[in-house]
């Protein structure tokens, strides 16, 4: 048995999938490290640096350390006010898993965790950004916020500290792109969640022009540990520099698909064959992409590669959100691809060019190479939009994470494409 | 006209923001609720209400996935068409709905029973092919389990 505090973001989950309420999450020494923050003298400045000591990286895919975005916000009496925390809950990027679970789950340790974040970045107001379509996730989190508040670890004069927080959940109207961090800021202004120009950066101007941090929710999710045990801690549950455990996940004709808190640095091998029990019978591997549908597939010369941010970036790919995608010889690469470019073709706001054109473009050739009609020079036309996607040619990072795939899948399959063009016809229909 | 009981929802949402207009979505969806979907008169009253341009407030209608601007019907399937989902069958469970309810994607069925709309990854993509019917979460999906399923919504 290894202890409990080798898979802290999971420890509290029960068997049966219920809700691990706010008595049991306290019996499980919850909310201690808000006492420990609010209680132990702790500076605002003291958690964000046992944050950035831990090396904390945005679990939301782009790994950015948590650390030094808090410590962009102003703070003090000239900062502007109110400032906002807002927790990313928009679980929207295809093949993506992880966060439901924390949601459903445990929805406490998501509460613990702003509140100890927005006391970092001295936050006023907090909103859990949640999906529309994350109907559970929505009723447990409202009870658990009226839990907190009754239990006042939630709104004026937190625990008798002179800290005041008030939180509050939004249920988005639906589209890919709220998830973008500054459509996240349009979505909940009200707005259509197009992206917006940056610098400025929102930890300075951010949701209604304040300063605003926003956090994935496994990010979040790591903070209370990281008080209550340390950073030293955290970074000896993680088996390379890339600190902490992370929520991986494997989907697609494997023997067993799920969602697995392992160290981070976890090989993907080890994911792939140990955890998700390897190919079911009579399929057999041909890529993955590692961390959602905008990372790079990676292919079998790959696997032994640790998932973190450094090493797969190393390999040219990304580790993403961390829940694989897997891809089986009896389905067809330039189908999947098709599938990726629709979902990104359809989810593209139309804000700039490179995206809401050549995705469309792309989803076109390949439809037309799908039924038989692609044509010789296509394969060029897909390199090239795929270059001409970014990063740096658009607002977000939409489609420059469109790219990945598609440069990728030619790069892997590229014979496959080409049967596709010499054949007229997709091979797996 | 809004009701009193959807305006007294929507004032308690506006409270959560600085400002009026922010809380236009979520009104729609409180609206929605009520309704089934958002019909050019609620867009009207809710815009009335929140001080907006009708244009504005349907710019921002059509912009999600999730606010409904035609009428659908009783109940409400969204079937998961992203990657895993695909991966794991979504072209035989789109077929089996199709042929079953007799209407495609964007489309509802004669006895208004039945709206059938495409998703994107619902994340429960362990559990592919998945979908969403109202608000219930069904997974693991074949033909036999659709049936079963779509039995329970009269």
């Amino acid at each position: 048995m290894t202890p409990v505090t080798d898979k802290p973001l999971t420890k509290n989950m029960r068997p049966d999938g219920s809700v691990v309420d706010i008595r049991a999450y306290e019996q499980a020494d919850g909310y201690q490290a808000v006492r420990k923050v609010l209680h132990g003298g702790m500076t605002p400045n003291a958690v964000t640096d046992a944050v950035k000591d831990a090396n904390l990286r945005g679990r939301g895919g782009a790994g950015f350390p948590t650390g030094q975005k808090w410590s962009f916000v102003p703070l003090g009496n000239n900062a502007p006010t109110p400032t906002y925390l807002i927790c990313n809950a928009d679980e929207m990027e295809p093949g993506t898993f992880k966060d439901r679970l924390l949601l459903e789950r445990d929805p406490h340790q998501l509460i613990e965790g702003m509140i100890i974040a927005g006391f970092a970045i001295e936050a006023d107001v907090a909103y859990i950004f949640l999906r529309g379509e994350y109907v559970l996730a929505a009723e447990r989190l409202s009870r658990a916020i009226a839990e907190a508040y009754d239990a006042h670890y939630l709104g004026k004069n937190i625990l008798g500290s002179d800290y005041s927080l008030e939180l509050y959940l939004h249920l988005s109207g639906g589209r890919y792109m709220c998830g973008e961090e500054t459509g996240l800021l349009n979505a909940l202004e009200g707005k259509r969640a197009n992206p917006r120009s940056k610098p400025p950066f929102p930890p300075v101007v951010g949701l209604f022009g304040k300063p605003t941090v926003v956090n994935n929710v496994e990010t979040l999710c790591c903070v209370p540990h990281i008080i209550n045990h340390g950073a030293a801690w955290f970074h000896a549950l993680g088996r390379t520099h890339d600190a902490g455990t992370k929520l991986f996940g494997a989907s697609g004709k494997v023997k067993r698909p799920g969602l697995w808190e392992l160290p981070m640095g976890t090989t993907i091998r080890e994911i792939l064959e140990e955890h998700a029990g390897g190919m079911r019978d009579g399929v057999t591997f041909r890529g993955l992409l590692p961390g959602g549908a905008s990372t790079d597939f990676v292919t079998e010369e790959h696997l032994d590669t640790p998932m973190d941010f450094t090493a797969m970036a190393k390999i040219g790919s990304r580790m993403g959100t961390g829940t694989m995608i897997v891809l089986d010889d009896q389905t067809c690469p330039v189908g999947m691809t098709w599938n990726l470019m629709h979902f990104f073709a359809q989810e593209s706001c139309g804000w700039c060019t490179p995206c809401w054109s050549g995705l469309g473009w792309v989803e076109r050739i390949l439809t037309s190479m799908e039924d038989g009609q692609g044509q010789p020079g296509d394969l060029d036309k897909l390199a090239s939009q795929a270059k001409m996607w970014g990063p740096g040619a658009t607002f977000c990072a939409l489609a420059p994470g469109a790219a990945e795939p598609l440069q990728s899948a030619l790069k892997y399959f590229r014979d496959d494409f080409e049967r596709h063009i010499r054949e007229k016809r997709c091979p797996w229909r | 006209m809004l009701s009193t009981e959807e305006i007294s929802e929507i004032e308690a949402e506006a409270a959560h923001y600085p400002r009026r207009d922010a809380v236009c979505i979520d009104a729609m969806r409180i609206v929605q609720r009520h309704r089934g979907w958002v019909s050019d008169d609620s867009l009207h009253d809710i815009a009335a209400h929140l001080g907006m341009s009708v244009t504005d407030l349907d710019s921002v209608a059509t912009f999600y996935n999730l606010i409904f601007r035609r009428p659908v019907g009783r109940h409400v399937i969204m079937i998961c068409d992203s990657v895993s989902c695909w991966v794991m069958g979504y072209d035989r469970m789109r077929e089996h709905l199709g042929t079953r309810l007799g209407i495609g994607l964007g489309e509802t069925t004669s006895d208004n029973r039945f709206t059938l709309l495409p998703i994107v990854c619902l994340g429960c993509c362990d559990r592919a092919p998945a979908m969403m019917v109202d608000d219930d979460l069904h997974s693991d999906l074949d033909p036999q389990k659709i049936d079963r399923a779509l039995e329970t919504y009269t």
